[in-house]
């Protein structure tokens, strides 16, 4: 049944059809919907779940560590600030290999102070062990909660997974979804089966004392169940797509890349708007095409290879920066590139910070400059004239 | 040894860590004018104090002392000293 929909709405509908055991979160712009919406279905008993009220989202990672450390099927939602707060707590999610989800909405980080969207918050924990997913559109954002679960309590991964959405460009914005069958989803999903869990029936430690004896045996096991991720997200999304008949998971989607000189690449709803500037100019008979990446982490460096194998030049887009070197997505292009003997020219550009709109002419600008040579670290529409005067020695 | 994902430990894997080793100090129980109150047994934070009330008789495990001295803070007759380590 399709229904018209908030992104937010949608994201909880897709948690609630996972029938998660506890969920815990801090309300925060352009959260909160998400939480609010979760918040009235536990009050309203069309969701048997434990609902945890916090202080911060310090606290709400830790409670939602614990629950899954106890066995649960647990979930919370943040952004920006939110997410960088429990950056402590992700990496100790990571390390003890608990199967949380997380809906990491994305948004700008201060300073200065801004609630609408960028990438940069989910980008900068990047290293902390989490598989990570951007959505391109609503219909992404609720199958892939419902992936994310399969993928992270599938043991040969045991890795917590977080749902990347832009803030208010999706969790805003009402659209057409493909609702999910509460039946499919139970066949979909079972009962998650963990490999250790804290009882008193059988103590254990998670997450104990290694010393540099054994501390990168850990670090290297993390690093074999990623690897061993990139398979798993390929297979679910394919169990996925012969449940509901519909693909919407994979490490990469590739739009009109095959015969490309020139392809974008991008993460999350920018893909939308290449998408439509790459139907415009292949009208007019440009050779353009457009690769999504929605495992960033792990990165798909093989399958990015290939699909770019037969392009001329790439310009990856994106909403975020590593302040004083380059773009992250486009370092990771870029070294996965390397190697490969005639491969493209790799231009970067960033878009869209602090929520900056994106219009279709700012993506036609960046191809019309990739086409006369390459480019680094470029960013798109700035308003020169404001900004301050260089400082002389 | 085989590692576990999350880095999982069953009860008394730690037991093999010799924490004894960090001590600079050790007690030193006289065990003269002891009333057998058991406060040293009860305050050790690592449980390595074992002894006989009864008997009014205790002693430390020196694989797991680390010398901290709260045995000999605790103890209401001043029985138990701390000395100093030479290894």
């Amino acid at each position: 049944m399709r229904k018209v929909m908030e992104g937010s709405m949608a994201v909880a509908e897709a948690v609630k059809a996972c029938k998660p055991h506890l969920i815990s979160a801090y309300p925060i712009t352009p959260q909160t919907h998400i939480v609010e919406f979760l918040a009235s279905m536990v009050a309203d008993g069309q969701l048997n779940s434990e609902f945890v009220n916090v202080e911060s989202e310090f606290g709400a990672a830790s409670v939602v560590l614990g629950g899954s450390a106890a066995g649960a099927r647990v979930y919370s939602a943040t952004t920006s600030q939110g997410l960088l707060l429990m950056n402590e707590v992700l990496y100790n999610i990571a390390g003890m290999r608990l199967p949380v989800v997380i809906c990491a909405v994305n948004r700008a980080v201060s300073a200065p102070i801004n609630i609408w969207n960028d990438q940069q918050d989910s980008i900068s924990v990047r290293d902390s062990g989490w598989i990570q997913l951007y959505a391109e559109n609503n219909q992404d954002a609720m199958d892939l909660h419902v992936q994310a679960y399969r993928i992270a309590e599938d043991h040969r991964v045991l890795l917590p997974v977080m749902v990347c959405m832009d803030g208010f460009v999706l969790t805003h914005t009402f659209e057409p979804v493909e609702l999910l069958d509460q039946e499919k989803v139970d066949k979909f999903l079972p009962p998650y089966k963990p490999l250790f869990h804290l009882t008193p029936k059988q103590p254990v430690t998670m997450g104990m004392f290694a010393g540099p004896d054994c501390y990168m045996e850990f670090r290297y096991m993390m690093q074999q169940a990623m690897e061993r991720s990139a398979a798993v997200i390929e297979e679910v999304a394919e169990e996925f797509a012969r449940i509901f008949g519909r693909y919407t998971g994979g490490l990469i989607e590739q739009y009109q890349v095959e015969d490309a000189d020139t392809v974008l690449v991008s993460m999350g709803s920018l893909v939308e708007t290449i998408k439509d500037v790459v139907d415009a100019e292949r009208a007019n008979g440009r050779k353009v095409g457009c690769l999504k990446i929605r495992a960033y982490r792990p990165f798909p460096a093989k399958q990015i290879r290939q699909a770019l194998s037969r392009a001329k030049r790439v310009a990856v887009v994106e909403k975020c920066v590593s302040l004083g070197a380059t773009s992250p997505v486009a370092a990771d292009v870029k070294s996965c590139l390397y190697s490969t003997t005639g491969g493209p020219e790799v231009s970067s550009f960033v878009v869209g910070l602090g929520g900056r709109d994106i219009p279709t002419d700012t993506i036609r600008a960046i191809i019309d400059q990739v086409e006369t040579g390459q480019t680094d670290l470029t960013y798109m529409d700035l308003q020169t004239d404001w900004l301050e005067e260089e400082v002389s020695a | 040894m085989k590692l576990t994902p999350g880095a999982v430990g069953m009860p008394g894997t730690t037991s093999p860590n010799r924490t004894g080793d960090w001590r600079v100090s050790y007690p030193v129980f006289h065990n003269e004018k002891c009333g057998g109150c058991r406060l040293c047994e009860m305050a050790c934070p690592e449980g390595c104090v074992t002894g006989d009330p009864k008997a009014k008789h205790f002693e430390f495990d020196p694989y797991y002392c680390k010398g901290c001295g709260i045995c000999m803070a605790v103890c209401p007759v001043n029985d138990i000293e701390m000395a100093q380590e030479n290894r």
